[in-house]
């Protein structure tokens, strides 16, 4: 098979009639890009809406060879948009930027960008940006080739064993490329018809996605090999290939948040606190991410419009997967932890009541544990969406009390957290009927970090069982004693101008609390102050609803944290209390939350996972 | 023709004085090099874009450094960044190079330092914008009296 054959519909001209996608928000630039690749005789559509790129390319995969993006924009982050390319389309994505830091560049290389441009982009580099699409087109048909081949299977990274058996270009793509940065390889889309030129893509979906995960947590992550998880998965015209391929863009992620997790890890050590709960808290939250989401109606709407779902995770997240789909009454929470690398770092190890390794790997399936929990007051208390920062640092989220009006908190950019390649997946509950807030589980993937689910929703007093899916259940947590809340003050960087989210902290909102909780700290910034906070959270004690009310200055910050753990799952709540503010009820009602959790949860059932692993 | 011939040296003169003064650097030659018969008025497009551009990104950065409750530094700083992004791609490298230190007052939340950086900003747009305005200009006249447009390197 030539590359003309191919890639061409009839054009046999390649790479003359290349078609590409450019998108950049910037009109000078989009102009300049458009007519550079015009120049070089390459079939171009431009656009400067992400989302309207997204809308093009899911309308017709086959439409396009090639995406080049810019990183910054302010409908959608870039990485993100690179993220959800890779996934879905499985299309060669470009990244252009004005800023060539090391570590844009890098973040653009490990979410799967197959080059790195700097502004202003010169004629020269886009007339080489055909070979791209080449070897992509190469790879799937290697790997496609080897379907029938055995491959060894056992224990070993079967995604990229696959790749491994395929020869020298994938040899060399290896060499290329970093560890486990194989996005390109994925090849295995393309294999349900081996006879075809042009092989259909597989569409990962929610749902199959959703079974994937499952599969993968039933085996366990360092079990899981294609073949097996194939099996689990049991779905017609799905090739080994393609799971491998997935599978390996799957560990990708895992492996980004395990860097996170490790911050998070190195976090909790310092904390220094030795419970158990807070350190499964610590766990989860290490991984990272602690959204509280709690999506009040207009809110809900925002917050899904302003985080789109990244990747992998956005896909985990999506209301399927997240097994939050109609949260069944208001005052659920559903958590869906989303985590795990498959390399528990040392650190980690501890706390990795997560780590794949340890079974923990559910996370990715975005187990939605659904925590309901009372709500003391119809107060407004906003859910934060809290996204713990990737490498750098973690953020807690300081929960905001009443789960009411749950509220996606908008995160500014927040370069810890991987700016780009978040993922907020809020997945609105659909009760927003009422006043409690039904929280959607966020899925949400920083670049770095660990996607963490958590559902606040307005405590209803019920225990459920969240949608079972295949991933997990949900447990409520009923919770009598108080709300939950998790604000995340944190800086979400989906879309770097997410200012009106910024304001929306809700954090912001001293919400009156009767029975717990928490005013929500806004914290809307940096990474230090997030990370100040997370171990002001330390200086405050263990996190558990214990001692519900250490109340610590947090410093440099105005907050008072009062952590309270509400270990469900790894549900860290805790609360950041403005400077100087007491909540009066907390002691009685975090108590009682704590006991009701905790009596909670040996009915809860976790399905496949249980969260407190052994640290 | 004198006349045409006058123009153009008057045009290249004037360009080559606009890249020593630094209004102008070679991404801007490369512009006038994609300008075909297919695209005859792309340099001119471009620029009013960018002068467009330019203006609304100026705007959002004023009126974000206004703010008295506190300035919101993240949106000047992207304001900032697209405008450094736009002013290399055409080639304004002045306005690119204020867009750098721009950035670090950003960074380093000086609200002073960023207003100056503002003021500079400005000023080296509104020079561009006329010292651009004037090479079309020019351009325009050698096109009318029948000549073409030299290739300045």
């Amino acid at each position: 098979m030539t590359v003309e054959q191919i890639v061409s519909e009839g054009k046999d001209q390649f790479p003359i009639g290349m078609r590409v996608l450019a998108v950049d928000d910037d009109p000078t630039c989009l102009l300049l890009l458009g007519t550079l690749l015009r120049r070089c005789q390459y079939h171009v559509t431009t656009t400067s809406q992400a989302k309207t790129a997204l809308k093009m390319l899911r309308e017709n995969k086959n439409k396009f060879d090639l995406v080049i993006s810019d990183v910054h924009m302010p409908d959608m982050d870039g990485f993100k948009l690179l993220e959800h390319v890779g996934l879905e389309m499985d299309l060669p994505v470009i990244m252009l930027s004005a800023n060539g830091d090391t570590k844009l560049v890098m973040k653009g290389i490990t979410h799967g960008a197959c080059d790195y441009l700097l502004k202003p982009v010169r004629i020269e580099e886009l007339q080489n940006i055909w070979q791209h699409v080449v070897r992509r087109k190469k790879k799937d048909r290697c790997n496609s080739g080897s379907k029938d081949k055995p491959h060894p299977d056992s224990g070993e990274d079967a995604g990229i064993g696959n790749v491994d058996n395929n020869g020298k270009l994938n040899k060399k793509r290896k060499d290329q490329n970093e560890d486990e940065d194989d996005e390109r390889d994925e090849n295995g889309h393309d294999n349900e018809d081996p006879s075809a030129q042009k092989k259909p893509r597989v569409v990962w979906s929610v749902e199959l996605h959703r079974k994937f995960v499952a599969a993968v947590n039933q085996l366990g992550i360092d079990k899981a090999v294609p073949k097996k998880i194939l099996e689990l998965m049991n779905v017609e015209k799905l090739t080994r290939e393609n799971v491998a391929s997935h599978l390996q863009k799957f560990r990708l992620y895992l492996k980004r948040i395990s860097c996170v997790a490790n911050q998070q890890a190195n976090m909790a050590a310092a904390l220094g606190t030795a419970d158990s709960a807070y350190l499964r808290m610590g766990s989860l939250n290490g991984l990272g991410n602690f959204h509280t989401l709690a999506g009040s109606d207009q809110l809900h709407n925002a917050a899904f419009r302003s985080f789109p779902p990244s990747g992998v995770l956005g896909r985990l997240n999506t209301p399927a997967g997240l097994g939050i789909r109609g949260l069944p009454s208001p005052g659920t929470i559903q958590l869906g932890h989303v985590q795990n690398s498959g390399n528990p770092t040392n650190d980690l190890s501890k706390l990795q009541s997560f780590v794949p390794g340890n079974h923990n790997t559910n996370i990715l399936q975005g187990m939605p544990m659904s925590l309901e929990l009372d709500r003391l007051q119809h107060n407004k208390s906003v859910g934060h969406i809290g996204e713990l920062p990737t490498t750098d640092s973690t953020t807690v989220f300081p929960g905001s009390g009443s789960l009411v009006d749950a509220r996606i908190t908008g995160f500014s950019n927040n370069p810890l957290l991987g700016v780009t390649s978040n993922s907020l997946m809020l997945e609105g509950s659909s009760q927003q009927a009422t006043s409690h807030t039904s929280v959607s589980a966020i899925g949400f993937q920083n670049g770095n970090a660990l996607s963490d689910f958590t559902l606040i929703a307005p405590a209803s007093n019920q225990l459920q069982d969240s949608k079972a899916d295949s991933q997990g259940q949900a447990s409520l947590i009923n919770c009598n004693a108080g709300q939950i809340i998790r604000s995340a003050p944190q800086e979400w960087n989906a879309p770097r101008k997410d200012a009106p989210y910024q304001s929306h902290a809700l954090i912001n909102s001293s919400i009156p609390i009767n029975s717990a909780m928490i005013q929500l700290g806004q914290c809307l910034d940096r990474n230090n102050s997030i990370f100040h906070r997370t171990t002001d959270l330390d200086s405050v004690g263990p996190l558990n609803f214990v001692d519900p009310l250490s109340i610590k200055q947090s410093e440099g910050d105005n907050y008072i944290m009062e952590p309270s753990v509400i270990e469900k799952e790894g549900y860290l709540m805790f609360q950041p209390r403005p400077h100087g503010s007491h909540v009066p009820d907390n002691t009685g009602s975090l108590k009682d939350l704590a006991s009701a959790m905790m009596k909670q949860e040996d009915d809860l059932g976790c399905n496949g996972y249980s969260l407190r692993t052994s640290i | 023709m004198d006349v045409v011939n006058q123009l153009q040296r008057q045009f290249i003169d004037y360009s080559a004085s606009l890249h020593r003064e630094g209004f102008l650097d070679d991404q801007f030659t490369q512009l006038q090099k994609l300008q075909d018969d297919n695209s005859p008025d792309f340099v001119v497009e471009v620029a009013s874009l960018f002068f467009e551009d330019c203006e609304k990104l100026i705007n959002n950065m004023a009126r974000a450094l206004e703010q008295q409750q506190g300035v919101d530094f993240k949106q000047v700083d992207a304001s900032v960044h697209q405008l450094k992004g736009s002013s290399s791609s055409i080639g304004a490298m002045r306005v690119k190079d204020v867009c750098i230190a721009f950035r670090s007052f950003c960074e380093a939340q000086n609200r002073e330092g960023c207003l100056r950086c503002l003021q500079q900003v400005t000023h080296e747009y509104s020079l561009l914008k006329n010292k651009l305005q004037t090479l079309f200009r020019l351009q325009q006249q050698i096109l009318a009296a029948g000549g073409s447009i030299p290739v300045v390197e």
